[in-house]
């Protein structure tokens, strides 16, 4: 179990960076969303997950039984798959009005936070050049 | 509850503010600031009689409860985010920037509410969903303006600052996995364990890379002069003055109390010193007024992550003197350049000028910040830099000394150009007829009188510094 987890973070990790090195508002985004996978499972991972034993403490212990699933990380992953969809959401919706803004998704050539050297409002031109 | 109520404060009034409009949401926004600044020094004095306070939630034992801690660092930092709160809201009374959106108070409170909370978590996960929405309140304020740049920027911070929490997620997620605690207290117990192995260090350079995104640290501080100066003065102020020095408490309590970063340390200490450099580079070549303010954001982080590398009480009291004196002199700052653009009509060096005789006390005020930054005695900035390289020479740091000193040369030639610039040079066209709100200059006064007040009279801050910061590295020194 443990090996099939490790096998699928390290395959989501790498399609995520992947992703998220390429130049198209989307594509970052989806590269941002599989990177939020991975971590999930990668939280998911400290809950001892393959254990068939339930997270449920008996009437005469104290204690959850040797090795018992762990809940803990179950609820932090349901926490932070909440927050990441709706930052995703978000994300998406950000990247579609500057897709639709610009006409195309390349983020090299999306400049209007940050003005280029050479432009009409260069931003490092000295004084003297003028 | 009164632990609680600097989040409570500006959650309520961030649910009220969508409830109301016009004049009541201005009086919701201003009223909720005051009421927080005074619950904030309400705690304060009780963290001082009484010491540490702290409240469990749910209905578990520590350490599985959610905790809230005050102590003595959280408790001044709150002071002072509720004094910049209070400051921002006043000079938002009759400023007109851009026209008020319906949303700008919510999520301004929201902000607010999440910092505190950042302040007071004392719990891994719970710091984790704070930043979070933290994260959100911002993204939402960086979309407010609606144009083309404004959205730019959101989806620049929205990239790198997801990538920044995701790191932060898995590395509290592998934390817990390995030693099955969240709580801080627990893990400062837990975590020294050497039967845990080198793995755990991993897992804890995981979460400072995440928080060194976060902080701006280089190299990754692209985020932050690529969208700060979108946001409308009095956000800029609060954001700039603000967010970054939040995530810098969390290193500084995580370093200091709950991690031992051992060799970690040395590869903060050069960290320090290149993003002191690359940030004050980035500032004296730009013209933009907001742009260059936000590039000395990244330099002066430079400082503050230089006395978390030294790791030593010492270090640790002069590193918190620096990030309340740095909290209080930037927001103002921003605050300032609101006024300048009010005044000149724009951002831009090169357009601006003749501040000097139309405005005698803008150029004062700013003289008096602008000096505090640099650090020319006897400013709040001059007893930050000179407990912080006091510290590094002691521990015969040289290089990282030395390259502090050429620093703050670097930040005086870029202040001396905006003052030359815009205060001294006759303005290229007229100046602007408008004249900008005086309760804004209140706001800009009030912090003025606070950063001359530190800068005259240090003792007492840098007392109550020591005095409660004894804890931090205790095993190194």
């Amino acid at each position: 179990m443990n090996l099939v987890l490790i096998i699928a973070v390290s395959l989501s990790v790498s399609a995520g960076v992947w992703l998220l090195l390429s130049r198209d508002n989307f594509r970052i985004l989806v590269g941002l969303a599989i990177l939020g996978s991975a971590v999930n499972l990668i939280i998911f991972l400290g809950g001892r997950p393959g254990t068939l034993i339930p997270p449920v403490i008996s009437m005469d212990a104290e204690i959850l039984a040797q090795g018992a699933a762990s809940p803990l990380p179950q609820a932090l992953v349901l926490t932070a798959i909440v927050i990441g969809f709706a930052l995703l959401c978000f994300g998406l919706v950000l990247g579609a009005r500057l897709s639709r803004a610009h006409g195309h998704a390349d983020v090299t050539r999306q400049h209007a936070s940050e003005p280029l050297a050479g432009s009409s409002d260069d931003p490092y031109k000295p004084k003297v050049m003028d | 509850m009164l632990l609680l109520s600097p989040l409570l404060i500006p959650l309520v009034a961030s649910l009220l503010s969508t409830f109301v409009s016009g004049l009541a949401r201005q009086a919701v926004n201003l009223f909720s600031s005051g009421l927080l600044f005074a619950s904030a020094c309400t705690l304060l004095l009780q963290v001082a009689d009484h010491g540490r306070q702290s409240l469990a939630l749910g209905a578990w034992p520590l350490p599985y409860a959610i905790e809230f801690v005050a102590d003595g660092l959280s408790a001044i930092m709150i002071l002072l985010v509720a004094l910049v709160s209070l400051a921002v809201s006043i000079y938002q009374i009759g400023w007109k920037e851009s026209p008020e959106h319906s949303g700008l108070y919510s999520l301004q409170h929201a902000l607010i509410a999440a910092s505190m909370a950042v302040l007071l978590a004392a719990d891994l996960f719970n710091l984790y969903v704070w930043f979070e929405l933290m994260l959100v309140a911002l993204l939402g304020l960086l979309t407010l303006g609606g144009g083309w740049r404004h959205n730019e920027a959101a989806f620049k911070y929205f990239t790198l600052s997801m990538l920044g929490t995701l790191l932060m997620l898995a590395s509290v997620g592998l934390i817990h996995g390995s030693t099955g605690q969240l709580n801080f207290d627990a893990l400062a117990q837990v975590s020294r364990d050497p039967s845990l192995g080198p793995a755990l260090t991993v897992y804890i350079g995981m979460l400072l890379a995440a928080l060194l995104l976060k902080v701006g640290a280089f190299p990754l501080f692209a985020w932050l002069p690529a969208s700060y100066h979108t946001l409308p003065a009095p956000l800029l102020a609060l954001v700039g003055g603000l967010l970054t020095k939040i995530s810098i408490y969390v290193l500084f309590r995580l370093t200091g109390q709950v991690f031992d970063i051992g060799m970690l340390r040395e590869a903060l200490g050069w960290l320090a010193v290149v993003t002191m450099v690359s940030g004050v580079l980035g500032a004296a070549y730009h013209w933009d007024l907001r742009r260059i303010l936000a590039f000395h954001i990244v330099s002066q982080i430079g400082y503050l992550l230089l006395g978390l590398a030294l790791a030593s009480p010492a270090g640790g009291a002069a590193t918190g003197f620096f990030l309340l004196h740095n909290i209080l002199v930037k927001t103002n700052l921003f605050l300032i350049a609101g006024l300048m653009w009010a005044s000149m009509g724009h951002y831009d060096l090169r357009k601006g000028g003749g501040l000097y005789p139309a405005k005698p006390l803008l150029a004062a005020l700013f003289l008096l910040s602008a000096f505090s930054l640099v650090g020319v005695p006897p400013s709040s900035g001059f007893w930050g830099k000179f407990l912080l390289l006091q510290e590094t020479f002691a521990q015969e740091r040289f290089v990282w000394g030395g390259i502090a000193l050429a620093t703050g040369l670097l930040t005086l030639y870029s202040m001396s150009k905006i003052w030359q610039e815009c205060f001294w040079k006759v303005h290229p066209g007229t100046l602007s007829p408008l004249s900008p709100p005086k309760t804004a200059y209140v706001a800009v006064i009030t912090l003025s009188v606070v950063i001359l007040f530190i800068g005259l009279y240090p003792d007492p801050v840098i007392n109550y510094l020591q005095e409660h910061t004894t804890d931090f590295w205790r095993d190194n020194s």
